[in-house]
């Protein structure tokens, strides 16, 4: 198996560093930092961080609001309570929301597996059958919203409890629906591009005019797995805690 | 590729065969099918448990403490698979997930602030509602 070489100035190659000495030699000596990661790759985890700091300030509002407020929080478990078959189940819409995104999770892993080997048409099929999922999230959330808001609740108050609920819930998961829809948005027009075959191709996209590669499968997959990451959280500080 | 191949769980004996990558070349993360099953069947496994964290009603210390840790393994798995995080470069990975610590940092922050927040809501305005 060959090691990754680093070329010195003087065109010799040796062996890359690994370990904390691989973090000062990536970083240092007036280089590339991140080696064998594409601009693209990178970009898009560093928007990824910075959307990690949106979302942990939204939560961080939401925890001081519910720390600070005299007046009790309300039950999550009740306030979304589905009732079937006569009894009430605690937050079971949340709990399906919940499987429905981490399935479209998987179903984007796979496809960024059968994009690197070139088989369009599973790729295709695989990232459409994700933005089903995540458009079938989106509407359950909508439900969710119109369930909230005939029955009361509003950013300034609601039946149950501190007035503050209604602005945390509809903030927090408003800005997450938001985001999984423009991931349906992406996957579908990526995926028409797999299916056409423009990474095969060579076709210039109509926006970048640039060509594009397999990895903007993957690229695609980490903004659509960081959706399904900010769910993990909402699930856990909002609606469980 | 070489470099996800060395670090890889399990890598098609393929890969480690085409060409390796030249110094600085991109590399792409293919890993089999079966890990992203495994990962899938985890994720199920810990949102399952994680629901009945709150079906049964637990609380106090126990449900706090279980909802973290089923938060936590939960994120890991997205990360450290799904995301590839686990093969990347440490310079990659350290650059993304030691920022958010700042967020832990601001929440310490808050929560004392949010406590005298309630303390002064308490001492002015009395407990009711």
């Amino acid at each position: 198996m060959r090691m990754a070489q680093t070329l010195t100035h003087i065109g010799q190659t040796e062996p890359r560093p690994t370990g904390w000495r691989g973090i000062a030699a990536d970083w240092s000596s007036d280089q590339r930092a991140f080696k064998n990661v594409s601009w693209g790759k990178a970009m898009m985890w560093i928007f990824l961080l910075s959307d990690t700091f949106i979302f942990g300030c939204f939560l961080l509002s939401y925890m001081t609001a519910r720390i600070s407020t005299r007046v009790p929080w309300p039950n999550p478990s009740e306030v979304f309570a589905l009732r079937i078959g006569g009894s009430d189940i605690p937050l079971i819409l949340i709990a399906i929301m919940t499987f429905v995104l981490i399935s479209s999770s998987g179903t984007m892993a796979m496809a960024v597996n059968f994009g690197y080997r070139h088989d369009r048409r599973k790729t295709a099929i695989l990232m459409l059958l994700t933005a089903a999922l995540g458009a079938t999230f989106v509407g359950m959330q909508a439900f969710e919203w119109t369930k909230l808001i005939t029955e009361g609740v509003r950013p300034w108050g609601n039946p149950w409890g501190a007035a503050q609920f209604g602005s945390c819930f509809f903030m927090i998961t408003g800005f997450h629906g938001t985001h999984v829809t423009i991931g349906v948005i992406f996957l579908i027009i990526v995926a028409r591009k797999v299916w056409r075959g423009d990474y095969d191709t060579g076709r210039r996209g109509f926006f970048t005019s640039r060509t594009g590669r397999y990895e903007n499968v993957e690229i695609m997959g980490l903004y659509w797995h960081f959706v399904d990451l900010v769910w993990v959280f909402i699930f856990a500080f909002f609606y469980l805690w | 590729m070489a470099e996800a191949t060395a670090n890889g769980l399990g890598q098609h004996a393929l890969h480690a065969a085409t060409p390796a990558a030249a110094a600085g070349a991109d590399v792409h993360q293919e890993h089999p099918i079966k890990l992203y099953l495994v990962v899938w069947a985890w994720l199920f496994i810990l949102s399952t448990c994680s629901y009945l964290v709150d079906y049964f009603g637990l609380h106090g210390y126990l449900r706090w403490s279980l909802i973290l840790i089923f938060m936590i393994l939960k994120a890991g798995l997205i990360v450290a698979v799904f995301m590839h995080m686990a093969w990347e470069r440490l310079a990659l990975a350290y650059a993304i997930i030691l920022p958010p610590i700042l967020v832990v940092v601001f929440m310490t922050m808050m929560v004392f602030e949010a406590d005298y927040t309630l303390f002064t809501r308490l001492a002015f305005f009395g407990s009711g509602p």
